[in-house]
């Protein structure tokens, strides 16, 4: 009933010669005919896309949402696919060629065979200082970021540090500010430099970038007040790891709380390792 | 043990589950997709409008599945029509010939072709029926016996037309660009913001339009010049032929409402337009629709651009409601990690706050003493 991976083949050539501009132009928004997907806007329909323009019969996929293969919508994308692809998916990091993801950057690292597409809700990064796309794009072509610049100004003068989360917003190869998609700012160092092509879509607005391979990626900040990631001093109630981001659970009414990896695959690998030592 | 997450994929097939289970009850007989065609004409064609795809069989099939969740079934349709080859582009829509069911104007008391007043809801008495209507095989006519049916009826904005009293595009597009096969950009010409306006949300456009009127807008009033429904031809030219062929029919709802326009230094005092256009039967949304169409057209009029109404990215970013209902539902995926980034930050900025303001509060505690 329906084509590979669901998109007819027209709608796939029109994805790839975008990707293959945002490529070429690392960190530009690259406008694109987005279409509806059987999925909602907001819920990965521009991840979806680029995921069914690249992946191959040969291809395996990991879906990944707040870090976990388990995540309700991750669960629903990779079904989507095995469904309209009948592809190989896996929930093993270092098997997946392409690894779509929701707010996270895997802990484990990844290399040159491997695309992450990122899911991207605003792609634009000064969207809220400047809600018209009219303007802003006219800002990225004339480079004039002092806006982004005022704002963590006033950020620091105020807090006395920049207080920015999650999507944290970046200088990709020292031209384009990009936003990285809401993953939090202690993802944004493994953009930098990295092994593996990056990916971004975002279907309601209709935008594709792309970080390619060995890209310089640079948080903003000032040389005063320089980029810093949050540090956890727990460590994973599951497998003691201290390495990866770590989520809190409530687990009982009075408030008690856990932490565990949000990197699902993460967690069980370094369980095995770790029963492997004991044994 | 981390139960918050495993799970997942059993409580959604439950969750799917239940949506079917809770309507269906075996003393009661399922509603068949030819009664929704038959009875609920206007749920039909607003989802098919919205959903930009003619076919009621479609369109009654996402309203059945929808459980009569609007918004969801023009997703569904949505969903389903990029799954269709598009073959071509037909020609442009001749609403002058047309199999008119209605058709009125609020500015001329006659008009040439006559007011055909046809089926309407305005003048009912909003009350409702606590007995079952009983089923008629009676047939009203649209028109006496003895009426002369037309089959072309002139443009009342063309009777204005010719006295020079009508604001004209003197750009003439006969390119129009497809909002469904390239991404908008803004300024986003007027052929883009129509085509927008036409699938986009009946109470969204209705609220603008109803803001535009009532002061966040131009001080002028705006009339209906033209309400108009009817079966119209859709025709294209096939490449093998290279000339133009009839391949049927779609029922439409068109309207165009004027209002003054003082006139500036270039231009003299005349009407100024807007222009609407709906699948099926739908006069609340083509009605805004050409308001909002003459509110976006501030520019050709030289007025400021300082409502919503008249913001070309306001109204066409926030216009349709698959964008809108999916993003604002989005709200209710996971959001841990993003959470969890902003729940350091704010201890983080607690604990700051904290030795600011805890050294000041000794500080008064002493001057006070």
């Amino acid at each position: 009933m329906y084509n590979f991976a669901y998109l007819d083949e027209n709608s796939k050539k029109m994805i790839r010669q975008s990707i293959l501009k945002a490529v070429a132009i690392p960190g530009f928004q690259v406008p694109f005919a987005g279409r509806e997907m059987p999925l909602p806007y907001g819920w990965g329909t521009g991840g979806i896309q680029l995921t069914s323009s690249i992946i191959g019969p040969d291809d395996v996929l990991k879906v990944i949402d707040q870090g976990s293969d388990d995540t309700t919508n991750a669960v629903s994308i990779r079904k989507f696919f095995k469904k309209t692809a009948d592809i190989k998916v896996t929930t093993c990091t270092k098997e997946a060629t392409i690894i779509q993801t929701r707010h996270r950057i895997p802990e484990q690292k990844l290399n040159e065979n491997q695309i992450v597409v990122y899911q991207v809700p605003i792609p634009e990064p000064m969207q809220f200082i400047e809600p018209s796309k009219e303007k802003t794009e006219k800002y990225h072509a004339l480079e004039e970021y002092g806006s982004m610049y005022v704002k963590i100004y006033e950020d620091i003068a105020l807090n006395s540090e920049i207080t920015t989360a999650f999507d944290y917003p970046v200088f990709v190869n020292k031209r384009y500010l990009m936003s990285p998609s809401p993953i939090p700012r202690y993802d944004n160092p493994k953009m930098h430099m990295a092994e593996f092509l990056q990916l971004f879509g975002a279907g309601r607005e209709k935008r594709i970038y792309a970080v390619p391979p060995y890209t310089q990626v640079k948080s903003l900040d000032f040389n005063d007040y320089p980029f810093f990631v949050e540090s956890f001093d727990k460590k994973c109630e599951i497998c003691g790891s201290s390495l990866g981001f770590l989520d809190e659970i409530i687990t009982d009414d009075s408030g008690t709380r856990m932490y565990v990896c949000s990197d699902s695959d993460f967690c069980r690998k370094n369980l095995e390792i770790n029963n492997g030592t004991n044994n | 043990m981390y139960v918050a997450v495993k799970g997942g994929e059993k409580a959604i097939e439950n969750a799917h589950r239940l949506l079917e289970e809770s309507i269906s009850d075996p003393e009661i007989k399922p509603v068949e997709e030819d009664q929704i065609k038959l009875q609920f004409p206007y749920a039909i064609d607003r989802i098919m409008a919205e959903g930009s795809l003619y076919d009621k069989d479609i369109a009654s099939k996402a309203f059945k599945k929808a459980q009569g969740d609007i918004v969801e079934a023009v997703f569904l349709v949505r969903a389903f029509r990029n799954t269709i080859k598009k073959l071509g582009y037909t020609r442009p829509l001749d609403t002058e010939k047309i199999d008119i069911k209605r058709r009125i104007s609020a500015v001329y008391k006659d008009i040439p072709g006559g007011q055909i007043l046809g089926k309407t809801f305005d003048y009912t008495h909003r009350l409702i029926d606590f007995e079952d209507s009983e089923i008629s095989d009676k047939k009203t006519d649209y028109f006496e016996q003895n009426d002369e049916i037309q089959k072309t009826f002139p443009r009342v904005t063309e009777f204005l037309k010719n006295e020079s009293l009508l604001f004209t595009d003197p750009y003439k597009n006969n390119n129009p660009k497809d909002i469904t096969n390239q991404s908008l950009e803004f300024p986003v010409s007027r052929d883009m913001r129509l085509q927008a306006a036409a699938r986009g949300d009946e109470g969204f456009l209705l609220s603008l339009a109803y803001s535009y009127q009532r002061g966040f807008g131009a001080d002028s009033h705006p009339f209906a010049a033209e309400i108009r429904t009817g079966d119209v031809d859709i025709k294209i030219i096939p490449d093998e032929l290279g000339f133009e062929i009839t391949i049927g029919k779609i029922e439409v709802t068109e309207v165009v409402m004027v209002d003054s326009f003082k006139g500036t230094n270039e231009k003299p005092p005349q009407f100024a337009s807007g222009y609407g256009l709906s699948f099926g039967k739908n006069e609340r949304k083509a009605m805004s629709m050409a308001i909002i169409d003459r509110a976006m057209r501030f520019d050709e009029f030289c007025e400021e651009n300082k409502y919503p109404s008249q913001n070309h990215e306001f109204v066409i970013s926030h216009c349709d409601n698959v964008e809108a209902s999916g993003f604002v539902s989005h709200l209710k995926l996971p959001h841990y990690v993003d959470f969890q980034s902003e729940l350091l930050s704010l201890k983080r900025l607690r604990q700051k706050h904290e030795n600011k303001f805890f050294h000041q509060d000794t500080n008064e505690v002493k001057s006070n003493v």
